[in-house]
């Protein structure tokens, strides 16, 4: 079975954002970009369903410009047979025009099972994966914490409000990964070194007018300085009072 | 012209978040032009015109067998119909685990694009203007919509629900829609509780969160107790999580849940930039920490320098006899 991961490339974790001068975008310089990390688990889960068939192939699939190949490289290196770069060099409009161009290059592939992170850290969207999957005609699952395969059909749950869901899918179908489904492996040297030889293929992307329209990029208002109430056990009075009175919390 | 609503139900019930979309659906009209449209996806009826009382002035009530529980692929394609059938300007579907999973589904459907976990939205300029939060909190986007219908998640607790108008019912209507429940697609086949009812994070009023200041996994008995003092739902930084004292669900930051409930405990977590990202937005923050330099202070409203393990039972008492 051929599997599709679909990975982006993000900021990591610890970024401390500052706004370009345009007002709207995130400042790049001294950013860190990394393996959007909920990508992770969609890798990982890729590999051990290709491990578990013992067949098969994973085609990893990132949309951005040149840089993303350092990110395609990495999935190379987990353990991905091969890698579908789509080049555009002006950043992704929205969610819709990063579907539609997935779809585009999924559509020809046979793939029966697609993966990709439940959400990216930068943009926190949430809504590629489900996105695709109706561009596709394909049944999807979104935040898979639980994932097994019985023949044609697979077995998942997902984390609701208070408790989960499990869910029955025939395939071909398009999954987005939570944490907790795996736990992701590190890539070994040796793995580091198959991936140099493994190929990249470039397609060129238009990504269209955008369908949603950044107006705007802000820091959130600082919060007012606190105060330490006090230490150890001896401060708690002080500390009820001040939310029961000041803070009217309780 | 409409504002299109999508009441989330659970076992028949409408959920609060509900509530707080038509709210804000209410609001928007003023400007935008109504009425305010609800469509309810389920299986039976559920006295959908008492909607009317939390803001709606008409529900569309899709009916099919297969909505006696969350149907991803069944709801997109009634919610869809029916954002084409009233001419919504807006669909407004609440950003919990179902509306998260819905409405890139319907936004696919109608060909638009969406803005997902808004946390305010503005109509005063005749047009629709989204704030949402971006890196778990760390920046704020505005975001326009060229096309329409504008669709958007609401994040819950940001938006008030409007004041109930005692009587006013809502007109119920039967809403056909075309939808093949033949074609293959996910089908929910249960639900477990695995948190006993309690509050989800996401929605919680207040959160009592543990760190590896515990330093070990059967002292998080402190937090369930604070946190059932004050009638809280428990989180934990992703140190536990990880090191698997905690489960996945109660992580509390940028690879977890992002938070805003109006009390925040921090207990025995140290502030790295990825849990802060997901708590600062909280209305009110608690630091207990034994460390004076421990970052969480710079964003807490009162903190307390000590041992957890001396102050947390003392506030838990003291907590208790509140009541
Ligand atoms: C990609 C990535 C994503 C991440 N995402 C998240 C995320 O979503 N959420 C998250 O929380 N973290 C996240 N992290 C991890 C984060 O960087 C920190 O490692 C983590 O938050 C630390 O958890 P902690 O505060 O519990 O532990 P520590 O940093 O070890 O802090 C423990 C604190 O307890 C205090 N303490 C110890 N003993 C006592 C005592 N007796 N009484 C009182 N205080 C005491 C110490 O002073 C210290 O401040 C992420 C990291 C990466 C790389």
């Amino acid at each position: 079975m051929l599997q599709v991961v679909c990975v982006k490339q993000v900021p990591d974790s610890d970024t401390r954002v500052k706004v370009a001068a345009d007002g709207r975008t995130l400042d790049p310089n001294g950013v860190t970009l990394v393996l959007n990390p909920y990508d992770e688990f969609a890798v990982e889960q890729s590999l051990r369903v290709k491990e578990a068939l013992a067949a098969g192939e994973v085609v990893a699939v990132s949309l951005g410009n040149a840089g993303v190949q350092t990110t395609l490289r990495n999935v190379l290196a987990l353990g991905a047979d091969r890698a579908i770069h789509l080049k555009s060099d002006t950043p992704a409009p929205d969610a819709l025009a990063v579907a539609k161009a997935l779809a585009e290059a999924i559509k020809g592939l046979d793939a029966g099972l697609v993966w990709l992170g439940k959400s990216a850290i930068d943009d926190d969207g949430a809504q590629v994966g489900p996105m695709l999957a109706t561009l596709l005609g394909r049944p999807c699952v979104t935040n898979v914490c639980k994932f097994e395969l019985a023949g044609n059909v697979a077995k998942v749950e997902r984390e609701i409000e208070g408790g989960r869901e499990q869910l029955e899918v025939p395939l071909p179908a398009v999954f987005t990964t939570d944490k907790g489904l795996n736990e992701p492996r590190f890539a070994s040297l040796k793995g580091i070194m198959a991936a140099k030889k493994k190929s990249i293929e470039e397609r060129p992307v238009d990504l269209g007018a955008p369908n949603v329209e950044r107006l705007a990029l802000e820091l959130p208002p600082p919060r007012a300085a606190g105060r330490i109430v006090g230490e150890g056990a001896g401060a708690v009075a002080e500390l009820v009072r001040a939310l029961r009175e000041e803070a009217k919390v309780l | 012209m409409s504002i299109l609503v999508y009441a989330e139900l659970r076992d028949g019930a409408v959920r609060p978040v509900t509530r707080e979309a038509l709210g804000e659906a209410k609001r928007l009209a003023a400007t935008l032009g109504g009425p305010v449209t609800v469509v309810a996806c389920a299986a039976a009826d559920a006295s959908f015109a008492a909607l009317g009382e939390a803001g709606a002035d008409k529900v569309l009530f899709a009916q099919h067998a297969a909505f006696a529980r969350y149907d991803s692929a069944g709801h997109a394609a009634a919610v869809a119909a029916a954002a084409k059938a009233v001419g919504a300007k807006a669909v407004l579907i609440p950003a919990s685990a179902a509306g998260k999973d819905l409405a890139p589904r319907v936004a696919a459907l109608l060909g638009v694009g969406m803005a997902g976990d808004c946390t305010a939205l503005d109509a005063s300029g005749g047009k629709l203007v989204a704030t949402r939060p971006v890196m778990a909190g760390k920046a704020y986007e505005k975001l326009a919509f060229p096309l329409s219908p504008a669709v958007v998640t609401l994040r819950p607790k940001n938006f008030a629900a409007a004041a109930p108008e005692a009587g006013k019912a809502a007109a119920v209507e039967a809403f056909a829609f075309t939808w093949d429940a033949a074609a293959p697609r996910a089908v929910v086949t249960g639900v477990s509780g695995e948190s006993g009812g309690k509050v989800d994070l996401t929605e919680a009023e207040i959160i009592v969160s543990g760190g590896r200041g515990l330093k070990a996994p059967e002292h998080f008995a402190l937090i369930e107790n604070l946190a059932a003092a004050l009638g809280a739902t428990v989180g934990a930084s992703r140190a536990v999580v990880d090191a698997g004292w905690r489960p996945h669900g109660e992580q509390v930051g940028q690879t977890g849940k992002t938070v805003s409930p109006k009390l925040y405990v921090a207990v025995g977590i140290s502030g790295a930039i990825q849990h802060l990202a997901g708590m600062s937005s909280s209305r009110c923050i608690v630091a207990i920490n034994k460390d004076p330099e421990a970052p969480i202070f710079k964003v807490a409203d009162y903190g307390v320098v000590g041992d957890l393990f001396e102050v947390v039972p003392a506030l838990t008492d003291a907590i208790q006899k509140l009541h």
